[in-house]
């Protein structure tokens, strides 16, 4: 039962729709949101993953002609630029959305309309950065960019004008989620729920959201010099004026370094939680997790000139690099440590939710390993630039980040639909992606050193890699067919999972105690949190179920228009970067009176009465 | 079921969930006590110091590399700019003003400071476009050379900040000549009044870096 209570907006009538595509496209219910995130992403990550397949079948056997090499620029571009944008940050967006206003025992985010406006403007900006593959000119210069090949001079088609512009819209989406999670988590906890009882995922969130904050602006501010240099004949990396192109490199790794920490600390966050729930412990060594959270965070920020070994730094700075770079191996191998501390000793269950985490704990190692290998500056010289470096980071993105976002989805599966997963199908799944992964990237460790490098399009039989390059090329089949597993798993155990009821998991957390699918107004009374595993110590310590408050009807923010016609006006903007003046100032013109009518149209107020509470 | 001892603790925070019972319950409360929209502002001023940080940065690097004229010493007119910084610090004593009468409920206050600082804002504005045009004519350009083009990308950003905090202040103006005192409300206004500080304090930035630091970087 809701009431929308109107308020004075004269800018546009608010909508009111509760069901139907309506209601979806102006919703402000995170919850709602957070699973618009994980479809489109899981949607982007099939095109990437396409797109690696198309990688790996040209590169199977030598001197192969499936795709044109300019094709093959395309590919590998949009693969890492999909990939990471566009696939892994938006599912853990997902993941941030649905659960971190349930486990800090919030009703919602605190900027609703923000955080639609965070979705809508990553759906349009994914969309349009795959618009240029309709007339072959998607972008081809790399998810780094690097200038000069995305100056006018190496690409004067629309590529990177399509690259630049899409990823300001998608780069704006992030980094308002950023300050939004932020402010959620420090002022929408629920009574009780201290900072230091809050969740590793809450934590993991609050580090990773301060990095997007920081980083981002970084390659905002490197995409525009480019823009700019490309549109109105600046000089920011023209050589001949006396500019220094090592300048973009700098920018792009003061973000692109904290980046990689932004993959994988909400992974790490999910870990937290399904390895104590498995090992039926509480989490080993929480106050040093936290601390370690907060260290990677800082220490990230000091180590991105590690990416630019090669391009003669000089001894000094390259060994203050190396030494920062190791030094974030620390606080890395105490977290590893206290995962296994946690395991030691508990009563583990094998569940696909710890088969994933598990599955992430010895892959992340092995992906770390070699990333302080890498950090040696001497031993880079040699490993820059070739496979050894598509190893590393695809055994601390698959291994790493992935598997752990997968490790959530089993876990958090009966939270949101209330059904259970396959058992069955998960532990396929988990196996033919294990095997199928190592089988694809184990060996670009060995071609890495080999001498082969990144990002060519086809090799010679005689350079003694043929056996390792068609060995990666099955494996990535076989990792492409577990996940498909995945795919089908959710897809069947939607409509015929079995029925979850409210607590399958044995759960230690505040999202459990709610109903199950929570209802939109998350918790019917705000609970009271007295202790770091709320829920473990309700149900065997006989901690009381506190409420903060007295049962009765809950406010919500009501649903709005703008979100969703803001991120349309800052698209037709980016559409004007490429194409038109007239078009930029229309964009921009409507993007500010939406600004305008967002203001004025205020976040309002839906009333609802919880079950049973009708009367009061 | 295996248990495993936790600590006992006394709920901490028993005491507020008295205060949190109103008729109806809100979905936003402040665990920190401060308004969620003024933490945001504060952490937009971090992002924001980034942002100016990789220009500021830009500039200094390119500061003395460009290969042909005119150079920063030939143009800059510092008496000139020394008026319009002035102009626009002075700016954040009226918003300060401003944000007081809105404090104390004092509408007629508010409303007399905030024109104030729209006009000294408006005022910084057109000092900039004098000096855009007076250095147009001499020959500086975006595409002439590295310092026009971080010269005026750098001070170019600062001034789409200053229109936009003129913009949002007239906003914020008219809606209080319209009397709608619930959108006026102090926290309102203090944000828009931190905003307008923030661009301010980079405006000394740019200000000792750019201009009276000429002769030092080049």
């Amino acid at each position: 039962m809701a009431t929308i209570t109107s308020t004075t907006a004269r800018t546009l009538l608010r909508p009111t729709a509760q069901k139907g595509l309506l209601s979806w496209l102006t919703t402000v219910d995170h919850k709602r949101i957070g699973i618009m995130y994980f479809w489109t992403a899981l949607f982007f990550l099939f095109i990437g993953g396409v797109e690696a397949l198309i990688i790996r079948l040209q590169l199977a056997r030598p001197n192969q002609t499936l795709v044109h090499p300019e094709t093959f620029n395309q590919l590998f571009t949009m693969h890492g630029t999909t990939m990471i944008f566009l696939a892994v940050m938006p599912l853990i967006a997902a993941f941030i959305n649905y659960l971190l206003p349930l486990m800090i025992g919030a009703r919602d985010v605190a900027f609703p309309r923000l955080n639609a406006f965070s979705y809508w403007i990553f759906l349009l900006g994914g969309i349009f950065l795959n618009i240029p593959w309709f007339f072959g000119q998607a972008p081809n210069a790399a998810w780094t960019g690097y200038v000069p090949l995305t100056l006018n001079q190496y690409s004067p088609g629309l590529n990177a004008d399509y690259w630049l512009a899409g990823l300001q819209l998608v780069g704006l989406g992030t980094l308002i989620s950023g300050f939004n999670f932020i402010v959620t988590i420090f002022n929408m906890r629920a009574p009780g729920m201290t900072l230091l009882r809050m969740p590793v995922f809450a934590w993991t969130t609050l580090i990773m959201s301060f990095l997007v904050i920081m980083a981002f602006p970084s390659i905002t501010i490197a995409l525009f010099f480019i823009m700019f240099d490309r549109m109105f004949g600046t000089h920011f990396f023209n050589i001949a004026a006396g500019a220094d192109i090592t300048l973009w490199q700098h920018l792009f790794w003061v973000f692109g370094h904290p980046e990689v920490y932004i993959l994988i600390l909400p992974a790490m966050g999910i870990i937290s939680e399904v390895v104590p729930t498995f090992s039926r412990k509480p989490l080993f060594g929480y106050s040093v997790m936290v601390f370690s959270t907060v260290a990677i965070g800082f220490l990230g920020f000091s180590v991105w000139s590690h990416h630019m070994f090669t391009i003669g730094m000089g001894a000094v700075a390259n060994t203050a690099f190396a030494l920062t770079t190791m030094t974030i191996a620390i606080p890395t191998g105490i977290k590893m440590f206290n995962w296994i501390g946690t395991l030691w000793g508990g009563s583990i269950r094998f569940k696909t939710p710890m088969l994933y985490a598990l599955g992430f704990l010895s892959m992340f190692v092995i992906g770390g390993l070699s990333g302080v290998m890498h950090s040696a500056a001497p031993a880079n010289m040699q490993q820059h630039d070739t496979y050894f470096v598509i190893a590393h980071f695809h055994y601390v993105l698959i291994g790493g980040a992935l598997f752990g976002l997968l490790a959530g989805m089993h876990y958090w599966f009966p939270k949101v639909t209330g059904r259970l997963m396959n058992e069955r199908l998960g532990v396929a799944s988990f196996i033919f992606s294990l095997i199928g992964f190592n089988m694809t990237f184990f060996p670009h460790h060995f071609l890495g050193l080999m001498g082969m490098p990144r990002r060519i399009y086809t090799y010679d039989a005689a350079m003694g890699w043929n056996t390792l390059n068609m060995l990666s090329t099955v494996g990535a089949f076989v990792l492409a067919f577990g996940f498909t597993l995945v795919l089908v798993n959710l897809l069947v155990s939607i409509k015929k999972g079995k029925e979850a009821g409210p607590d399958p998991w044995d759960a230690r957390t505040l999202e459990w105690i709610t109903e199950t699918p929570p209802p939109v107004y998350n918790f019917a009374v705000t609970p009271l949190v007295s202790s770091r595993d709320e829920f473990w110590a309700r149900k065997y310590q006989g901690a009381p179920a506190l409420a903060a408050e007295e049962p009765g009807p809950i406010i919500l923010p009501a649903p709005s228009y703008f979100p969703l016609l803001m991120s349309i006006a800052l698209t037709v903007a980016a559409f004007g970067l490429v194409y038109s003046n007239l078009l930029l100032t229309i964009g921009l013109a409507a993007t500010l009176l939406c600004i305008i009518g967002w203001a004025f149209e205020g976040v309002g107020e839906v009333t609802i009465y919880p079950k049973g509470f009708e009367q009061q | 079921m295996s248990t495993y001892p936790l600590p006992q603790q006394e709920p901490q925070g028993a005491q507020e969930s008295v205060a949190l019972q109103a008729p109806a319950h809100e979905a936003h409360h402040a665990a920190l006590g401060v308004d969620s929209k003024k933490i945001g502002m504060w952490l937009f001023i971090a992002s924001d110091c980034m942002f100016f940080g990789a220009l500021i940065g830009t500039y200094l690097i390119y500061a003395g590399k460009s290969t042909v004229g005119p150079y920063p010493q030939d143009l800059f007119d510092i008496p000139l700019t020394t008026v319009s910084t002035f102009i626009l610090l002075m700016s954040s004593l009226a918003m300060a003003m401003a944000v007081h009468g809105a404090q104390h409920g004092d509408m007629k206050k508010l409303k007399r400071w905030l024109g104030l600082t729209i006009l000294m804002g408006l005022t910084f504005l057109g000092f900039q476009v004098y000096e855009y045009s007076h250095f147009i004519a001499a020959g500086l350009t975006l595409s002439r050379n590295l310092f026009g083009t971080t010269f005026y990308v750098l001070t170019g950003t600062h001034g789409v900040h200053v229109a936009l905090g003129v913009l949002w202040l007239t906003l914020l103006f008219i809606t209080a000549l319209r009397g709608d005192t619930k959108r006026v409300n102090p926290v309102n206004v203090e944000i828009a009044g931190l905003y307008w500080h923030f661009v301010d304090i980079v405006w000394i930035v740019v200000f000792a870096v750019v201009y009276l630091m000429a002769d030092v970087a080049a």
